[in-house]
């Protein structure tokens, strides 16, 4: 059924990204790859993997953006450039152009948390919806010929066996620095809630109409270079020196 | 977007048969003629033969089946559904014209609209992409719809100069439909031209209001299925050059054959027919040129995260 829900979902499971914490270190994108290949559906093939033209399908890819103020373009002139490790992974939309153009009925939104699943049993590997995608979040898998896309680790959330720390999308559990969050956007008590509204989260190319579930936490302002240099202490200065090191530096002139 | 040779043969090859087809519901060419028997064939061998490369580039296509079930929402299942309806009264038609060399009116017309109607469809697959804002136009299933009529005109002017008749209505409505098509195909190339990006890299990644947004670094360092499959770049610098050739061969030299028949005031025979052979010849090269270039000139959203 591609149909979309007729109603907004009860939940809205999805992940907020910190773009001010993540450090591009890549481990959710590989922690996403190896997860999901051995899990739900056919595994994530490569194709060429040990070869010079590698390329496989990917859930989750970081990509690093250079930021740059206007003005900015000589260094300490108006603002400093800046980078931005940028993960991005499915954004589970609630406008999901992704189902819509589905002719076989694979592709679905579930109506209970609004998670975007791929049913791998009816995918003819048409390709449609990678291309309705304006985030890139759907990748064809060339050997099984279905297309594949984030879960939400859905298989990882609902799971009893685990233990409650380890309910959560692999991506997030594996994050070193604590840039992803998992929970339900619908519930305005939820911490992912709460951290959206703290931060100003944003939606990412809200003019396409997607209105996506995930959300981004902004990078927060950053003094500029040259003024947090000033704070360092100047080796050829020892203005203001006090108590021993003002006696010290007395004594070391006076010889 | 990635010109995928089974897309490009389908969308040429069944727009032509649905062309034909339409044209031959109208009960302009003699259905006792031998050529108009070949042309009823012809159509349905296109149409089928066009519906078959498009299986190629799927992944499963012995699951094909199963696209017919989502015409409520998908404009992909809605062509493949209509593909299957229309071609109950075209076999219909077709069955009529070469077994009994008759012509019946409503399965013909009824014949006419269901293919303009999968035409139509065909086109609404790409212009209801709002992520490849250069097909996301009404424009997009209008040209579609002008250049499968004008195609079904150049075929079946071929045939009427065969020995089907009415070598002066139909020459002259494929010359119309021509000029038609192609003054509705430069009106789409202009609003590409003067698209403003609806999606830059600032919305792709919301960082606008820090500055200015370029890529970095790319996730991988090779090419992926986005990048091959959204990002394709190869021979757009020849761009303005095919869309000549296009024009040229697509439009102006099978018109300039079909109204040089015409002024000339040549009958059936071998000459008239080798000489509407060239004008489908050339008209079929022209608009595989312009089918190319309706996907290597497209660009996509997520290329916004990728440079390009």
């Amino acid at each position: 059924m591609t149909m979309l829900p007729a109603h907004s979902t009860p939940k809205k499971l999805g992940l907020v990204i910190d773009l001010d914490v993540c450090v591009g270190c890549h481990a959710c994108v590989v922690s996403c790859k190896e997860w999901n290949t051995g899990g739900y559906g056919s595994a994530l093939s490569d194709q060429d993997p040990y070869g010079a033209d590698v390329s496989g399908a990917w859930l989750n890819r970081v990509h690093t953006f250079e930021v740059v103020p206007e003005g900015g373009e000589i260094v300490g002139e108006a603002g400093d450039a800046r980078i931005v490790h940028f993960p991005k992974s499915c954004l589970h939309c609630e406008d999901a152009p992704c189902v819509t153009v589905c002719p076989t009925g694979a592709s679905y939104k579930r109506s209970a948390d609004g998670i975007v699943l791929v049913d791998e049993d009816k995918c003819i590997g048409c390709g449609l919806c990678a291309w309705a995608c304006p985030y890139g979040a759907r990748e064809m898998d060339l050997a099984a010929g279905v297309m594949k896309k984030c879960t939400l680790c859905i298989d990882r959330i609902y799971n009893e066996t685990f233990e409650e720390v380890d309910r959560v999308p692999s991506c997030v559990r594996t994050c070193p620095a604590n840039a992803r969050h998992f929970g339900d956007l619908a519930d305005p008590q939820s911490d992912v809630s709460i951290m959206v509204a703290q931060r100003g989260g944003m939606d990412l190319m809200p003019e396409q109409g997607t209105r996506p579930v995930n959300k981004y936490l902004p990078p927060r302002p950053r003094k500029s270079l040259a003024d947090s240099a000033r704070g360092l202490p100047l080796a050829e200065n020892t203005d203001g020196a006090k108590g021993f090191f003002a006696w010290l530096d007395g004594m070391l002139d006076r010889i | 977007m990635h010109p995928a040779p089974s897309i490009i043969l389908f969308t040429t090859l069944s727009g032509l048969g649905y062309g034909l087809a339409a044209v031959l519901g109208l009960g302009l060419l003699d259905p006792a003629a031998i050529a108009t028997k070949f042309a009823h064939v012809l159509a349905l061998a296109l149409i089928g033969g066009g519906l078959l490369s498009s299986t190629l580039h799927l992944g499963n296509p012995q699951r094909a089946w199963r696209a017919l079930s989502q015409w409520r929402s998908s404009w992909l299942s809605r062509e493949g559904v209509m593909a299957i309806i229309t071609f109950l009264p075209l076999v219909f038609s077709a069955w009529m014209a070469v077994f009994e060399s008759r012509y019946l009116l409503l399965p013909g017309l009824l014949g006419t609209v269901l293919c303009l109607v999968t035409v139509y469809c065909t086109g609404m697959i790409y212009a209801s992409l709002k992520s490849v804002q250069t097909w996301h136009t009404p424009l997009t299933p209008l040209c579609y719809l002008l250049f499968a009529v004008a195609g079904g005109f150049v075929l079946a002017g071929f045939f009427a100069f065969c020995g089907s008749g009415r070598t002066v209505l139909v020459p002259v409505l494929a010359i119309i439909f021509l000029i038609a098509a192609w003054a509705a195909k430069a009106l789409w190339r202009d609003h590409m031209k003067r698209l403003v990006p609806l999606s830059t890299p600032e919305s792709a990644t919301g960082l606008g209001n820090i500055g200015h947004v370029r890529l970095f670094e790319r996730p991988h360092v090779t090419e992926n299925y986005l990048t091959s499959e959204m990002g394709f770049k190869v021979a757009r610098k020849h761009a303005a050059k095919l869309w000549f050739v296009a024009l040229i061969a697509g439009g102006v030299i099978p018109a300039g054959l079909f109204l040089s028949l015409l002024l000339t005031g040549a009958e059936n025979g071998p000459f008239t027919a080798f000489i509407a052979t060239l004008a489908v010849v050339t008209h079929m090269l022209g608009m595989l040129t312009e089918r190319w270039l309706f996907f290597a000139e497209a660009r996509h959203a997520v290329m916004n995260y990728y440079g390009g």
